[in-house]
């Protein structure tokens, strides 16, 4: 998939350009109302700016200038668009739902059916294809939302914040689901969470006030995030490593440890990030005992006093930024300043890890 | 001095009585009179109401019209009014038969069909054979409204069968019907034709004499106001009450 | 199926319900004195008259048909006045609506003075030799007339509360907008569809004021009940009671069947 977008719409204040590059898979961050839902729905055709000029691989989208007025509708554009809410059609039963984007391009009845199939199985909810969609969870009625848009063939599939209106403890197999399906499959997912950017996208594109205020390389925007609202969700740590006996390591002297939190683990050997807040972090001026797993030798870069807290960032000078949150007493009891050597320690107990 | 004033307050009085006798009814005319009237009245009665309140200063003349069985089911239902009017003597025969009527009703004046068209009469309708004519848009009344019981006793007597596209339930509704062009012929009063003026054609024809409907008129025994019933009544009998009826249409009754 | 009643706050203040007593005893109370006046050793022959019978037909062949073109030119317009986005559409709304405010006897005059022999369209109804003065498709005309805003109303309010969200999803799987429609759309709003067809079809039913203006009164043409039970109100006012029996309970037929719908468009 490639994408040129430019578009303009003075009524939501929105003013974007973005480019996607061949393969790329992008997240789109920012606050609510900056225009994250607006530029899914001008790509899904089913909002129109003043002026603007999009082409999906080559194929015009839209093209409102002062001399070509072009607007192609929604359904040649093949855009899927998968939101909050399933919205799974009521009157039919899961399999028709799922068979519906095939069916109405065309396929036969047979293959769309087979294809429905394949997708329900690949998002594990084959069990349900004959039943309506008020007899599923809010979770299974998302993977039959998942398994439609998929079965439909887009070449570019939206995701508007999928997992947010689910229960904390669904989302989690949603997300593996998501990220597994997806990894063939060109998307652009809105989202808030720093672990959908991070497992779902390659790049990451942030906007605030109806334009694109930051965009790059998704590791890239994390760790020097530009924006104080990429600052704040980029407050988790991440490592990224190969998964080898319940911890990634990272081949950079750093192997961390922690528990596979959303079904199966990673098997050894294979990609796996290690996700932790800040506040799972502790700071010992000499090295403390025990496993040497967990522990890193930083030096301190910044201190950033953030209320009753003091964020600590650090580096490694082998590629790690890690941040850690302690209490200003701790500070000053430690006696901690810019420069200074201490050892990180990172609770076993409060890192999530996935694979990826 | 008070003998004086006293004497001119008798002589007031005594010339008062002597007014007040010389009425036709004993008691005062004055307030309201209610009278429920066949809708073919209308025009004729809506004239004498101003000649009714000018010669009773201080009256006011009201109105329901509607079709005489109307009135004579509403009356048998309890409605209250002063004077009954019916178009046809079978309505009248049912509000006296009811013993709502005080005293005889009373025969004022005459109506007769007449054969109304379009002024352009696109059915070149000259008789009433003519309204057999197929393909003709013949309205009527219904046979149990007095116009259509007209229309009907002018089919027996004559032997002749027509063939109406519709049966209208008063005589108004078959003057829209016609004044509209939605029909070319329609069967309705004489007097009906006179207050439509160049709106519609009259044809008149002699089988109509076949059917000659009796307009009469009662005072009702529950009058809320008698005197002024009464006093409807006798203008309504008198000859300056026929002339306006004679003047719109209506045989004198004989 | 009835669930059980749960006792749950209902924030009606308890004088409320004496209004809404009195507000049912004004709809029941007339019905009640009908069938007490009514002289049930005379209903069956009463209703079972050649022309009571000819009405009864005629009224269900007639509020079907009209209740059809409802369907056929109602549908589209609530479509297009719940989605659609084009200039006027608020004047539209309201002269399509005009006929819930008008009285039907003036809604009689204008189509007579539109359909009738002399009418606006007299001159294109000749040239194709259509004349429906005194016919029946004149009554359907009339009953579609003031029955079409019920469709309409109810319709767009249904469309409205669906909403546009799975037409959007349906758009974006790749189906157009006739394929929307169909598969979609229509399947969707089907339980408002079919209440808002069977309001449509009670109205035709009730019909009077237009039709006795613009279509007269003949038996078996053109007379359908309401003209009946006027008809026989001033004759016979016995069959006039049990023509209207009839229809009350046709009309009760009809709610049921639509509270029924809505109910299982519920599950």
């Amino acid at each position: 998939m490639s994408l040129q977008f430019a578009a303009k719409l003075a009524g939501r204040k929105f003013d974007a350009e973005i480019e996607v590059g061949a393969g790329e898979r992008v997240a789109i961050l920012g606050h609510n109302g900056s225009g994250k839902s607006t530029l899914l729905n001008i790509l899904a055709g089913t909002l129109r700016p003043d002026s603007g000029v999009a082409t999906l691989d080559g194929k015009r989208l839209f093209e409102l200038g002062a001399r070509r007025r072009y607007w192609s509708p929604p359904h040649t554009r093949g855009i899927a668009l998968l939101a909050q809410d399933p919205l799974l059609f009521p009157h039919l039963r899961v399999i028709d739902n799922v068979a519906f984007g095939p069916r109405v391009s065309g396929s036969t009845r047979t293959a769309a059916y087979a294809k429905a199939e394949k997708w329900l199985d690949e998002v594990g909810v084959a069990e349900f294809a004959g039943r309506k969609p008020s007899q599923l969870s809010g979770g299974q009625a998302q993977r039959v939302a998942i398994a439609r848009a998929l079965a439909a063939e887009p070449k570019l599939l939206l995701l508007d914040e999928p997992m947010a209106a689910l229960d904390v403890s669904v989302a989690p197999l949603l997300r593996r689901v998501l990220g597994r399906v997806l990894k063939e499959q060109a998307a652009m997912v809105v989202t808030h969470d720093l672990l959908d950017a991070l497992l779902l996208s390659e790049r990451i594109i942030v906007m605030d006030q109806g334009k694109v205020a930051e965009s790059g390389a998704t590791d890239e925007v994390l760790r020097h995030p530009r924006t104080r609202f990429t600052a704040r969700i980029a407050g988790l740590n991440l490592i990224r490593g190969d998964y080898a006996d319940g911890s990634v390591i990272d081949g950079r002297g750093l192997a961390v440890e922690g528990s596979v939190r959303d079904g199966e683990a990673p098997t050894a050997g294979s990609r796996a990030a290690a996700v932790f807040s800040p506040a799972a972090v502790s700071i010992f001026l000499e090295p403390p005992g025990g496993s040497p797993r967990n522990n890193l030798r930083v030096t301190i870069a910044e201190l950033e006093p953030r209320g009753d807290l003091v964020r600590v960032r650090s580096d490694d000078h082998r590629g790690h930024f890690i941040s850690a949150d302690i209490t200003l007493r701790s500070v000053a009891g430690l006696d901690l300043y810019p420069g200074r050597e201490v050892t990180y320690s990172i609770k076993a107990a409060e890192v999530t890890i996935y694979a990826i | 001095m008070p003998r004086k004033l006293a004497a001119a307050a008798l002589t007031a009085l005594v010339g008062l009585g002597l007014a007040v006798s010389g009425c036709s009814s004993p008691a005062a005319v004055n307030g309201t009179v209610t009278v429920y009237a066949a809708a073919s009245m209308q025009p004729t009665f809506d004239a004498l109401k101003t000649t009714f309140e000018a010669k009773y200063p201080g009256t006011k003349v009201t109105f329901n019209y509607a079709g005489s069985q109307a009135l004579a089911t509403q009356l048998k239902e309890g409605a209250s009014a002063d004077v009954f009017v019916s178009a046809n003597d079978a309505q009248m025969k049912v509000v006296t038969d009811a013993g709502l009527a005080s005293g005889e009703s009373k025969v004022f004046a005459t109506n007769q069909l007449t054969i109304a068209v379009p002024p352009d009469n696109p059915a070149s309708i000259t008789s009433f054979q003519d309204l057999t004519k197929p393909g003709l848009k013949l309205v009527v009344c219904q046979d149990t409204v007095p116009c259509g019981a007209a229309t009907k006793k002018i089919e027996t007597a004559t032997g002749i069968t027509l063939k109406p596209v519709s049966q209208e339930d008063a005589v108004t509704k078959v003057m829209v019907k016609v004044r509209t062009g939605e029909a070319d012929a329609g069967l309705v009063y004489k007097t009906d034709v006179i207050a439509a003026g160049d709106a519609v054609k009259g044809i008149e024809f002699a089988e109509s004499s076949k059917a000659i409907n009796s307009n009469s008129i009662v005072l009702l025994k529950n009058a809320p106001n008698s005197a002024a019933g009464q006093a409807w009544v006798t203008l309504i009998t008198s000859a300056e009450g026929q002339k306006v009826l004679t003047d719109a249409g209506f045989g004198v009754a004989k | 199926m009835r669930t059980p009643q749960t006792r749950s706050y209902s924030g009606v203040p308890r004088w409320v319900y004496l209004p809404a007593g009195v507000g049912v005893l004004l709809v029941v109370l007339p019905l009640v004195a009908m069938m007490v006046r009514l002289d049930w050793s005379r209903f069956g022959e009463l209703i079972t008259s050649q022309s009571s019978f000819e009405a009864f037909r005629l009224s269900l062949q007639t509020s079907f048909a009209s209740m059809l073109i409802c369907l056929v030119l109602g549908v589209p317009l609530a479509m297009v006045l719940a989605r659609g986005s084009f200039p006027g559409q608020q004047l539209v709304r309201s002269v399509v609506l005009l006929p819930l405010v008008l009285p039907p006897v003036v809604g009689g005059i204008a189509l007579l003075y539109t359909f009738g022999r002399r009418g606006l369209l007299a001159p294109v109804m000749n040239v194709f030799g259509v004349s429906i003065a005194f016919s029946t498709a004149a009554v359907v005309l009339a009953q579609t007339f003031v029955a079409l805003p019920f469709l309409v109303v109810s319709l767009e309010g249904t469309l409205r509360t669906v909403g546009q969200r799975y037409e959007v999803v349906a758009a974006t799987l790749g189906a157009t907008p006739s394929t929307v429609l169909r598969k979609i759309t229509l399947p969707l709003v089907l339980p408002g569809l079919a209440s808002a067809a069977v309001l449509s079809f009670a109205r035709a039913l009730g019909e009077f004021g237009a039709t006795i203006t613009f279509a007269g009164s003949m038996q078996g043409i053109t007379r359908t009940m309401p003209l009946e039970i006027y008809l026989q109100s001033v004759s016979d006012p016995d069959a006039a009671i049990a023509l209207s029996l009839v229809l009350v309970v046709v009309a009760v037929l009809v709610t049921v069947v639509t509270a029924k719908i809505a109910e299982r468009s519920m599950v």
